[in-house]
């Protein structure tokens, strides 16, 4: 009986301890949250702001940024928080519905909407105003991005537009010209042709459809095409335009035969053949400049190029933007901090190390300097005929949907224009279920 | 047992009864109520009463993902079990450096699925893979093995026999032991031979093992996922052709942001796994041999 009393003991006091750790959490979150109510940008409490980002690799000028920040905000202190890409949206949404939401964060264009509409973001109009701020200093489809009915809600961070990559080193052995500004698709299709050499597995370029943005978006584009219509309440695949740059880019794998084929680049993704070797010409994002870089194998082999036009030139953009939640408890140093996110001195740091191409006028100049073995003006140059990455309230549904549809037609398991009347329906059907 | 005793043991158990409520119990109820509901983004749902069964019932995508598992279930349950009791009576031997092979063979329970797929994944490549350099000595025909829709769930199902065999070998192995040593005396001196001796023996013995086993590896296999989602994928040609139930519940939950309908399909798989394993109870009577 002893015995027992002491065990019965020892659970009380373990659950004691426990309920009066969390009630500790509970009265350390409403402490601060009391210091936030009364806190103002005047005021000079010491405050910590939570920077919710996804990607590791700009892990180290963002925490740059943040300490820059700090010698001027002595009392704002900013934590950097990384998670993963594929979770990050999941868990924003989540710690939305919990009130727990960094107090300024990472969005991209394709969330935006779903965020802005459901009133979750700080609108930053007035504060523009009275700050006197020119948000000319951004490229303007930036700005429409992170704009929703007339109010700004975001600062443009950087952005991406899409090029042809190339291998110099199987142009220079197949006696093939560079590709350059102009080029259209049938002078990539001769190259292609003459590069593609089945015996060692080496092809001229990859027609892969995991992604729109770095492939089919683009030539539909070209074609005089549309991915979703400006009201935002169709997809424009059942247009003949469409329905002709898609033809084209699937008679690359299946009439030319000058593309792996899909299941070939599904065991190896594209981007693996390219930086092996076994894929002459790549169509992607400025993104992927930095890791080209970095990778030995390739890094004084690969350049690039403007892609190839077909009726006119078109290409994506997309980019990055901060955003603050609207609910935080420090909206006022969150303002402050992305303020200096949006100004220039940050958008040199961002620049000058060479990771993303900072969305602030003028200052793009230094990421193209950061790498001068590639011709990284072509995406810059490429501004002027950039066409905005299409979007809409839930776009990821709609994405995962075109991709499985056009995965199966150019795979050969239904044909090309069943799936494009599949997309058409289906998207728009979500679409119209979509609300705001 | 005096009445005070039984106090102090519901006190004992109440911390675990408190967890298994809280994080067990509750979630399920939780879930049968989020399975009548429609989803909106930032957590906001709607009670849509039996839509999203109405709409379970004439999605043909559910269906066939429910045919794929219950092919994979078919194959991988019943070569898995008796490939690891060949094994486990192979091991069961007086050889030198048993505890090696042991090891070995418990290896793939130890590593993470997500480890075991990104190899195998790289093993089963059509271009450059270590199985086809290994067939191409022999002929030069390159084998799609994860990217031919018909061969792609075969695949997939060999990795998930391969990794189950450990788990069910050390199982057996110690059900193996506890076989009494003098039935088999018995038999030698009846004349019974060794394939004699294992099936009138060492079967029976092994029955309810056996059933431990078919429960606990039915019930897992129905709920296959992180091969198929890390070797498959969703940009694959051929995952109409290998996805399974949780993969559709992960597609509809975290893909397409459709959490009520997901759930949905997370009662199916319930619902599922409940006959079956009420089913196997009431035949088990008929096979399984308890000392």
């Amino acid at each position: 009986m002893k015995k027992g009393m002491s065990l019965l003991l020892l659970c009380l006091i373990i659950i004691l301890t426990a309920c009066s750790q969390s009630g500790g959490g509970n009265g350390a979150t409403s402490g601060t949250s009391g210091n936030g109510g009364s806190s103002n940008a005047g005021s000079n409490k010491p405050v910590t702001l939570r920077y919710g980002i996804w990607d590791e690799n700009q892990a180290p000028a963002m925490k740059q940024i943040a300490a820059k920040f700090n010698e001027t905000h002595p009392n704002i202190t900013v934590n950097v928080e990384i998670t993963p890409f594929d979770q990050y949206f999941q868990k924003l949404e989540t710690s939305a519905a919990g009130n727990s939401m960094p107090d300024v964060f990472w969005m991209n264009p394709a969330n935006f909407p779903k965020f802005a509409s459901n009133d979750q973001l700080l609108p930053l109009s007035d504060y523009i105003a009275s700050n006197n701020i020119d948000m000319n200093n951004y490229p303007k489809p930036l700005v429409d991005f992170f704009t929703y009915q007339d109010k700004v809600y975001g600062f443009p961070k950087d952005f991406d537009t899409i090029g042809l990559w190339y291998n110099k080193q199987l142009f220079d052995e197949a006696k093939v010209p560079y590709p350059d500004g102009t080029w259209d698709w049938n002078k990539l299709l001769d190259a292609a042709k003459k590069l593609t050499d089945p015996a060692k597995g080496v092809y001229g370029i990859g027609a892969a459809v995991d992604s729109g943005q770095t492939s089919y978006y683009n030539l539909i584009l070209q074609n005089g095409g549309y991915v979703i219509s400006d009201d935002r309440k169709s997809m424009g695949y059942d247009k003949p335009e469409a329905a002709q740059a898609l033809q084209f880019w699937y008679d690359l794998i299946h009439k030319y035969k000058v593309s792996p084929t899909i299941a070939q680049m599904t065991d190896t993704t594209p981007e693996s053949l390219f930086e092996s070797g076994k894929l002459a010409m790549y169509t992607t994002g400025s993104w992927e400049a930095v890791a080209f870089n970095n990778t030995d194998l390739i890094k004084d082999k690969v350049d690039v190029a403007p892609l190839p036009q077909m009726v006119k030139k078109a290409t994506i953009i997309n980019g990055l933007g901060n955003v603050a939640a609207k609910n935080g408890k420090h909206t006022a140093e969150a303002w402050e901090f992305l303020k200096f996110l949006g100004s220039k001195e940050a958008a040199e740091i961002m620049g000058s190390t060479g990771t993303v191409i900072p969305a602030f006028n003028g200052t793009q100049d230094l990421w193209v300097k950061s790498m001068p073995n590639y011709k990284l003006q072509v995406f810059i140059d490429a501004l002027s005929y950039a066409v905005n990455y299409p979007i809409s309230m839930d776009f990821r549904s709609i994405q995962q949907t075109d991709t499985e549809q056009l995965t199966k037609a150019f795979s050969g398991q239904i044909p090309l224009p069943d799936a494009l009347k599949a997309m058409t329906e289906k998207d728009n059907a979500m679409l119209a279920a979509e609300k705001g | 047992m005096r009445r005070g005793d039984y106090t102090w043991a519901y006190l004992m158990i109440a911390p675990t009864m408190l967890g298994t409520l809280l994080f067990h119990i509750w979630p399920v109820l939780q879930s049968v109520y989020l399975s009548f509901t429609t989803w909106n983004s930032f957590g906001n749902y709607k009670w849509s009463g039996l839509d999203n069964y109405r709409r379970m019932a004439h999605d043909a995508e559910v269906w066939s993902s429910l045919g794929n598992t219950v092919v994979f279930t078919l194959i991988t349950v019943p070569v898995g079990l008796a490939l690891s009791t060949i094994a486990a009576v192979l091991l069961n031997q007086k050889i030198r450096g048993i505890p090696v092979y042991r090891t070995l063979y418990f290896l793939p329970v130890i590593t993470m699925p997500a480890a075991i797929a990104m190899v195998w994944k790289w093993l089963y490549n059509g271009d450059f893979g270590l199985l086809n350099e290994l067939l191409g000595l022999f002929s030069s025909a390159k084998v799609q093995w994860l990217t031919n829709p018909g061969l792609a769930l075969y695949s997939t199902a060999a990795v998930a026999v391969w990794s189950a065999i450990g788990y069910n070998m050390i199982i057996i192995l110690s059900g193996l032991q506890g076989i009494p040593s003098h039935l088999y005396e018995a038999a030698s001196m009846d004349g019974a031979g060794g394939m004699r001796k294992f099936f009138s023996i060492t079967l029976p013995m092994l029955s309810p093992t056996f059933f431990f086993l078919s429960v606990i590896s039915i019930i897992s296999t129905l709920q296959t996922f992180e091969l198929v989602f890390m070797m498959i994928g969703a940009n694959s040609p051929v995952i109409g052709r290998t996805q399974t139930i949780v993969y559709d519940f992960f597609k509809y939950a975290f893909l397409m942001n459709d959490k009520g309908y997901a759930t949905s399909i997370a009662m199916l798989l319930f619902a599922i796994i409940l006959v079956v394993t009420v089913i196997q109870f009431r035949v088990q009577k008929k096979w399984v041999h308890y000392e």
